[in-house]
């Protein structure tokens, strides 16, 4: 069973929000990186570049494919987990703390309020399931 | 951001072992239209990591077997192959190709050599299906006898330096004593069987072909007494795995390095090309090349920036566009990303650098000799 944390808010696309203040902290779930298998290589934005909703701001590797990463929230990325560089296995282990991705100040606070909850997040996972 | 996991099509064939890799928590694909394992739940990293430390158990059930039998077996099946089967002893197999009049690959393949009336074609999955009707369609009145037994027939591989000590707990026929690139017939786990020292991985280790109904029985019990679940047992492995580890050990893959667009000669396949044997399917374009050279050939390179070069991504030189990338991939053992590319025969040069685009970045690489993996022996 996929972790499912509470107090983040979720896309379909698999990738979750932490609010904190006007930023918003992303990265990609439990199940996204369970389902993709072992990253071996994360591409992201640089500090300064700016993505709309649901735009691509970069990438996650597994041995196999390679998978897009959407913003679901709409800013300018202020950092982005340098870590990931040699450490691209957080993803798997911990993905939603030490696996983060990117730290966007958000344009528009209130779109957090689309995203799913942690329980729609889990119900529409088991759907894709069937 | 990922893809769906989708249940099998109802067109997608199985192999016998199909309910024990789902048991397993396999997590199946369409590989040319068979339902099968891209990786277990250990994951492609640790099963390439122990096929090479110890041990990793393969279902190859999807490849074809096509017997060739009768008295002109070896004069018909050397005049549609390109290596020389007659050089073969009972017991004996080898590398070749199927080649066209233009000297490309129909597909690669193995033969196996039982009796000079009796040899065994091992095919692609894939291309079981082409390879049959080319055969049958170049049968030249020869006394000989086609039969596609693909069915009949389940393969594992067991590969990896503990393979042999793992199989031999299951038979009385000498492992050690079968050489490199032959096999010997006798009874796995009391089924009759053909165990070839044969694999696709680099590694050492076994290929056993048995009824395809004791598939089963024999994969779960190499498991069992190759303590599969211990860090140091066998593992089952995944096409993933499968594909990392032969990409490491510099061999081809059938719709990738070579295809019906490329010459033996380009893809540095000239070894398995015996322009001596006597007249076989695109001798004469072989002769040539080898004689003239060729515009572009097969090279392994190294990604030297950072990033993944991808199958199908354009090598660039200079401003030029020159090439692709035939497979590209993450090296788990080697920890370094890898791949095989066409480039103009004049920049096919060790150390030369190219760069790859990925996805709209150019990545540099650096051309380095193959294999990028060799076993210790």
């Amino acid at each position: 069973m996929a972790n499912v944390p509470e107090d983040l808010h979720y896309s379909k696309d698999h990738e979750w929000v932490r609010v904190e203040g006007d930023e918003a902290v992303i990265g990609i779930t439990d199940y996204a990186q369970d389902s993709l298998g072992d990253v071996v290589y994360v591409e992201l934005p640089k500090p300064g570049d700016e993505f709309a909703t649901n735009e691509s701001f970069g990438s996650v590797e597994s041995v196999k494919a390679v998978s897009e990463v959407f913003t679901p929230v709409s800013g300018k990325v202020t950092s982005i987990n340098e870590a990931l560089a040699d450490e691209p296995e957080k993803v798997n282990s911990d993905p939603y703390d030490a696996g983060w991705m990117i730290r966007v100040r958000m344009t528009n606070p209130g779109e957090v309020d689309s995203l799913l909850t942690g329980a729609e997040y889990e119900d529409f996972t088991k759907a894709e399931k069937e | 951001m990922v893809n769906k996991l989708t249940a099998p099509a109802p067109q997608l064939r199985r192999t016998p072992l199909n309910r024990i890799h789902r048991d397993l928590g396999g997590r199946m694909v369409d590989f040319g239209g068979w339902d099968m394992p891209v990786q277990y739940p250990a994951g492609t990293i640790e099963e390439h990591l122990r096929t090479r430390n110890h041990c990793g158990l393969f279902d190859v059930s999807h490849m074809g077997e096509i017997e060739v039998r009768g008295a002109d077996a070896i004069p018909f099946v050397n005049r549609i192959t390109s290596n020389d089967v007659a050089k073969l002893i009972d017991g004996q197999a080898q590398y070749s190709a199927l080649t066209t009049p233009d000297g490309t690959v129909v597909d690669d393949l193995l033969v196996y050599r039982f009796a000079p009336d009796h040899l065994l074609l091992v095919v692609n999955a894939g291309t079981t299906e082409k390879d049959w009707d080319w055969i049958a369609s170049h049968d030249g009145g020869e006394s000989v006898k086609l039969k596609n037994v693909s069915a009949d027939y389940c393969q594992l591989a067991i590969q990896g330096p503990g393979a042999l000590a793992l199989l031999q707990k299951l038979t009385s026929v000498p492992l050690a004593e079968i050489k490199y690139y032959h096999f010997a017939q006798g009874a796995v786990d009391g089924v009759p069987s053909i165990v070839s020292r044969t694999g696709y991985t680099g590694e050492d280790g076994f290929e056993v072909y048995a009824a395809s109904d004791k598939a089963e029985q024999l994969w779960n019990k190499i498991l069992d007494v190759g303590a599969v679940g211990t860090d140091n047992g066998v593992l089952p492995c995944g096409l993933a795995a499968r594909n990392t580890l032969r990409l490491e050990a510099g061999l081809s893959l059938y719709g990738h390095e070579i295809d019906e667009t490329t010459t033996l000669i380009e893809a540095n396949l000239g070894w398995i090309c015996k322009l001596d044997k006597g007249e076989f399917i695109g001798r004469e374009r072989l002769a040539r090349q080898k004689e003239e050279g060729v515009q572009r050939r097969l090279v392994g390179f190294e990604v030297t920036d950072r990033g993944i070069a991808r199958d199908d991504q354009e090598v660039v030189v200079g401003e030029k566009r020159v090439g692709k990338v035939t497979s590209g991939s993450p090296a788990p053992f080697l920890k370094k990303n890898i791949g095989f590319a066409y480039v103009p025969t004049e920049l096919a040069t060790i150390g030369g650098e190219i760069k790859i685009d990925v996805r709209g970045r150019l990545v540099g690489a650096q051309i380095v000799k193959t294999p990028f993996y060799k076993r210790a022996r």
